[in-house]
């Protein structure tokens, strides 16, 4: 009797463990299904845009934001309701997951399709469904086959005569003039400041134009080089002082007389936006260089000169390799200054415009991925070497 | 002794005076743009912007009526004691300080007579701002005292375009980014070590990779053209560098917080809200202002992904288009420019301590 109640006790306890188990893990995915529910809501009433445009600001901010925020919260309850091995188990994947699938669909996918276009003609390749695979694998095959090139666009990047123009562009002025001028005008800034009064005000204004776009530093110095007809007052800067000087006033950046050189002026204001970034680097490293080693230098008779090359430009030598890989990989891929000052015209195209023009007004995909892909691979190496650091520091066993 | 002073201060003006050398060409093109954007239309495009200075320049002082002196306008002519032909007091004679130059043509034209003299600035207007700032039809008084009614070019709605997409830009990354961060640095799984260099391995792949894949992706979501669509690209294409900078620095937190915590039954969860989030202020925030920065001020991403749609122009594509359509309009793009350019500068200046301290830890984006 006992034992019979027992029993019965066990089964109606583990009946109603059942049912709870039930009703929450019901709930925790009921919940989830609720938030993102009211999240897609909110993204057509977004869509819809009736209100009065501060409203939709505000909600669009409350609502991403928070919508991130609530889904991580949810989701985490959903995990810790298991038993805590699962817990244990998918706990990190709700922390880490996210940034993993976004990466995969923002990034690493892309750059494998982005690959696989690249070896199409101008449409890509074709938008059939890929359940014909299995479906129709004859047909499937044949349509891909039709407009498979193979590695033609690759060919056209090397010898297209605008691409050309633009690799010869991104080498020599780019990574050629640019990078070494910005990172010797970094240096001479962080080495004048250590030594000066005003360190922290100069540092500050030379650094200042990293916070301004690429399209408001076009304005700067389109505004710079304006060009009025000679014989009337010039209210560009730069022509006003080579009137000034008896000069002839022209439209530098579209000068194509002096073409390749005309790509001088479009040099200068990169110069001009990230010397900042390379004082700063340099700056910090500067500092970083014990104090005793310069004075007992300079007490064994070295001029600032020898301190400068023999001293200073040793110890920082792994900053300055830091700071112009860095300005090399920026400027492989500058785009906006060309975009907005000369859209590329007059000789002065670089690969990040001939990309944007090949893929997004041509409509040439095929091309315009292959381009991208050349980008990919010239900063490969780059990424390479940052693995290789990552090997070798303490921090990820 | 004391020409080890003297040699000492030459040194010292040497590199001031280089300094501030350097520092004042950094400074003028942006002076040149903010003077420039108080100005009239019609003095931004006959005078250089120094002119807002005292400088000596030609300053009427009379007109004269060539019909009332009787003047042959076929033969050399003097006025004021100095002879020149029509042809050339059209284009202006000067001898001295004076200079008479012949307005209008032939037949009804006036000379005027000006004398060399200081000019005093003056005509600063904010109407510019006004035209690039409002939406509304706006009139507009020139200096000749025509009124015209012009469209305003509607900044304020690019700006708030600009906020909507660079404050949740900003906030969702470094979020996605923190929870990623804290699961590398302190949560054990299967994969970890595979995935981690996955993500330093994309830090600096270029973003022209992803467009293309990107764009089809959001046409076939109808993404395209929404504020949603951009945050998620900025997220995407932000999270590579974030995770890593913020696992650099929740990964060196001191172990013994954490245990002590999780031996008080503290779940991760409780442990990554509560406790790793306030420590991690520092690296949060200069993480914050370098994607701020740099979603306010891109160009390229905004251009594919929002499209041609005006509701959602973002300013740099706003300020772009103008440099596009009325290039010659440097009354709007001087105010234009400094518009857009406000915010980050404010963020910038306020915050440039946590900004370098991010670029110092490698804030360096694909």
């Amino acid at each position: 009797m006992t034992k019979f109640g027992q029993t019965v006790e066990k089964e109606q306890k583990s009946a109603g463990k059942v049912v709870a188990w039930i009703l929450r893990v019901g709930l925790a995915i009921l919940i989830p299904v609720i938030a993102f529910f009211f999240l897609y809501q909110g993204f057509l009433f977004l869509r819809a845009g009736n209100a009065p445009k501060w409203v939709i600001a505000v909600v669009a901010i409350v609502w991403g934001v928070g919508g991130v925020a609530i889904l991580y919260y949810l989701f985490n309850k959903l995990v810790e309701s298991l038993s805590p091995d699962w817990t244990e188990r998918l706990q990190p994947f709700v922390f880490v997951g996210p940034a993993i699938a976004m990466m995969i669909w923002f990034l690493a996918l892309p750059a494998v399709r982005t690959f696989y276009f690249s070896l199409f003609g101008r449409n890509g390749p074709p938008a059939l469904p890929v359940t014909m695979i299995f479906t129709n694998p004859g047909e499937y095959f044949t349509v891909v086959a039709a407009q498979f090139v193979g590695l033609s666009n690759y060919a056209a990047v090397f010898t297209d005569r605008l691409m050309l123009s633009a690799l010869r562009n991104n080498i020599i002025f780019w990574i050629g003039i640019a990078t070494p001028l910005t990172v010797i005008v970094g240096l001479l800034v962080a080495v004048l400041a250590d030594r000066s009064k005003f360190e922290r005000m100069s540092k500050s204004l030379i650094f200042m134009p990293m916070a301004i776009s690429f399209v408001g530093a076009g304005v700067i110095w389109n505004f710079i080089y304006e060009v009025n007809p000679p014989g009337t007052p010039q209210i560009g800067l730069l022509n006003a002082v080579v009137v000034a000087f008896g000069g002839q006033p022209h439209g530098w950046t579209n000068y194509t007389a002096i073409a390749p050189w005309n790509n001088l002026f479009l040099v200068i204001i990169v110069v001009w936006l990230q010397t900042g970034y390379a004082m700063v680097l340099f700056s910090a490293a500067i500092k970083g260089i014990p104090e005793e080693i310069i004075e007992a230098a300079r007490v064994d008779g070295a001029t600032e000169i020898q301190v400068f090359f023999r001293i200073m430009i040793p110890h920082i030598l792994g900053t300055i390799i830091t700071v112009t890989t860095t300005i090399i990989i920026f400027t492989l891929k500058i785009f906006d200054v060309v975009w907005v000052m000369t859209g590329g015209q007059f000789g002065t195209d670089v690969i990040a415009t001939q990309f944007y023009r090949q893929s997004f007004i041509n409509r040439n995909s095929g091309y315009g991925s292959a381009i991208a892909i050349v980008l990919l691979l010239a900063i490969t190496p780059v990424i390479l070497y940052n693995l290789r650091q990552l090997r070798e520091q303490e921090a990820f066993r | 002794m004391n020409i080890g002073r003297i040699k000492r201060s030459i040194n010292a003006l040497l590199v001031n005076g280089t300094l501030i050398l350097i520092v004042l060409l950094w400074l003028i093109p942006v002076v040149g743009i903010f003077v420039s954007s108080f100005r009239q239309r019609f003095d931004i495009q006959t005078s250089p912007w120094w002119n807002v200075l005292p400088h000596r320049g030609w300053v009427m002082t009379k007109t004269i009526d060539p019909r009332e002196l009787e003047l042959d306008t076929n033969s050399p002519m003097t006025v004021e004691g100095i002879t020149a032909t029509f042809e050339e007091m059209q284009a202006g004679v000067e001898e001295g300080d004076t200079r008479l130059v012949w307005i209008g043509n032939r037949r009804i034209g006036n000379i005027q007579i000006q004398k060399k003299d200081w000019i005093m600035p003056g005509g600063l207007t904010l109407d510019n701002y006004q035209q690039v700032i409002q939406g509304k039809n706006i009139r507009i008084t020139h200096a000749d005292g025509t009124v015209q009614t012009v469209r305003g070019d509607d900044f304020s709605v690019a700006l708030l375009n600009s906020l909507t997409v660079a404050v949740p830009s900003t906030i969702i990354p470094i979020l996605i980014a923190a929870f990623a961060a804290y699961g590398f640095a302190w949560m054990r799984f299967p994969g970890r070590r595979f995935w981690f260099i996955l993500t330093v391995a994309l830090v600096v792949v270029p973003l022209q990779i992803a467009l293309v894949p990107v764009l089809r992706d959001f046409a076939g979501l109808s993404l395209n053209g929404t504020f949603l669509g951009i945050w998620m690209a900025h997220t995407g294409f932000g999270l590579p560098l974030a995770t890593y900078l913020l696992f650099n620095y929740i990964s060196q937190l001191p172990r013994e917080t954490l245990e002590a915590a999780f031996i008080d039954g503290a779940s991760h969860f409780t442990i990554f809200t509560q406790l790793i989030l306030p420590l991690s202020t520092p690296a949060l925030a200069s993480f914050a202002i370098f994607q701020f920065l740099w979603v306010w001020n891109d160009y390229l991403v905004a251009l594919i992904i929002l499209g041609p749609d005006p509701n959602v122009r973002v300013v740099t594509m706003k300020l772009a288009s103008i440099v596009g359509d009325r290039g010659q309009d440097w009354h709007l793009l001087t105010a234009g420019a400094f518009v857009s350019m406000l915010i980050p500068l404010i963020v910038f200046f306020a915050l440039q301590r946590y900004f370098v301290r991010g670029m110092l830890a490698g804030s360096v984006k694909g």
